[in-house]
């Protein structure tokens, strides 16, 4: 696909909001590695995080194409500062606990799934196929997330506070997955993205169901935009970058 | 010397799923086409997961084993549409998988892969339908964990999608 100047610009910086979303959950999943409660939600968990490292890999290798810098999907990932970074502040809150971890996976897994179900449209077919791959592991995300969302609200009295808690702190972060600006309208007009408006209101509704049936409550709390895509972050996201990071920058060009 | 597609992909046959070493990448459906211009040959593969670590040492596979076999003009691309679907691997392949240890995929039925846990799988062991899912995730991005409460035997499952 001929692409004009200006889209490939906006798309550059659309690969790495998709792809930084999915590298950085990605990595704080890893985190849980021999760390979960049984050995069969730490195999879970460190798939689900293989996954979205794939995701991300495939998403900001294809930004390095587009933007045609001579950058490949390494350099995006280890030798950008916590302000080129334009995840969604969501992915990158903390583990705290599992209860944490799951609402967080449980709020973006739904987003995810639905995105990709309208990218797989794209007229942009590199990315028209990354969603379809997408959308088959995202399935099974989603469905390992709103169980344990059941499972964890409708549980014991500790894991239901632990559980509200979580959804209590994490909500005011969605607004940012529904973000747009002149990046988007500009690939909304060229038939290679869609517009998230068209999904907000499922997402709500699933994710109010939910949270509903686990007998949880969804918060009153008015949401507005945090800045996320424009590269505003919370403390967080350098820490992890901190981590993620260290070993390339202290050896760049390390084969192993 | 000229180079056939069929050539290259009997000798793609040699090269073996590095976490499955009883199935080659052609039964698999990891290789998608072979095109060849002249001396040059370009493979095109699709990885059964995004996140598959064995995709690269696929790829260093399929360059040695070209190589070893005198074709030294070979080139490697990953390629994502159509998305992969277990629906590609060959009955023949499944037998293998089945001899292995591993419980084959059955035919993809629903876009939410759920008719597999539904049904029960058969255990690859003592091949009684006594059956329970421990867990939709195993040891590789492919597989989901079941136990048999026939033989009492762990088991994995290679799961739809």
């Amino acid at each position: 696909m001929e692409l004009k100047n200006e889209v490939r610009d906006a798309l550059f910086e659309f690969l790495l909001r998709l792809g930084d979303d999915r590298l950085i959950l990605g990595h704080r999943l890893s985190e849980w590695c021999g760390h979960a409660h049984s050995l069969e939600e730490d195999i879970a968990l460190t798939n689900v995080s293989l996954d979205f490292v794939g995701q991300a890999s495939a998403l900001l290798s294809l930004a390095g194409e587009v933007e045609n810098k001579n950058r490949n999907e390494d350099d995006l990932a280890y030798f950008r500062e916590a302000m080129e970074f334009k995840n969604v502040q969501l992915v990158e809150q903390p583990n705290i606990d599992f209860a944490y971890t799951m609402v967080r996976q449980f709020l973006f897994d739904s987003f995810n799934l639905l995105l990709n179900k309208n990218l797989v449209e794209s007229k942009f077919e590199d990315l028209a196929g990354i969603a379809a791959k997408t959308i088959k592991e995202s399935t099974y995300h989603n469905r390992h997330s709103n169980q344990w969302l059941l499972r964890l609200g409708d549980g014991t009295e500790e894991s239901h506070n632990r559980t509200q808690k979580a959804i209590d702190d994490l909500w005011i972060f969605t607004a940012d997955l529904f973000y747009e600006d002149e990046i988007d309208e500009l690939l909304i007009s060229e038939g290679i993205s869609f517009s998230t408006k068209a999904i907000k209101d499922e997402w709500e509704n699933k994710t109010k169901e939910i949270i509903e049936k686990a007998t949880l409550t969804t918060p009153e709390t008015k949401l507005f935009d945090r800045g996320s895509r424009k590269g505003i972050h919370t403390e967080h996201l350098g820490h992890l970058l901190a981590e993620m990071q260290i070993v390339p920058r202290s050896f760049p060009d390390a084969k192993w | 010397m000229v180079i056939s597609k069929e050539h290259i992909l009997q000798l793609l046959e040699e090269v073996k799923d590095p976490e499955i070493p009883v199935i080659n990448i052609v039964e698999m459906g990891i290789v998608r086409d072979v095109q060849i211009n002249g001396s040059q040959v370009l493979v095109l593969i699709t990885p059964t997961y995004s996140g598959c670590p064995a995709m690269k040492t696929i790829e260093d596979e399929i360059l040695d084993a070209l190589y070893s076999s005198g074709i030294e003009n070979a080139s490697v691309k990953k390629t994502y549409m159509p998305a992969w679907t277990t629906d590609w691997i060959t009955e023949e392949a499944k037998q293998k998988l089945k001899d292995y240890g591993i419980a084959p995929p059955g035919k993809l039925e629903s876009d939410d892969f759920l008719g597999l846990f539904d049904k029960k799988i058969e255990c690859p062991f003592c091949k009684s339908n006594d059956t329970k899912l421990t867990s939709e995730f195993g040891s590789t991005a492919c597989k989901s964990l079941h136990y048999c409460d026939n033989c009492q035997q762990p088991f994995e499952h290679f799961k739809c999608i």
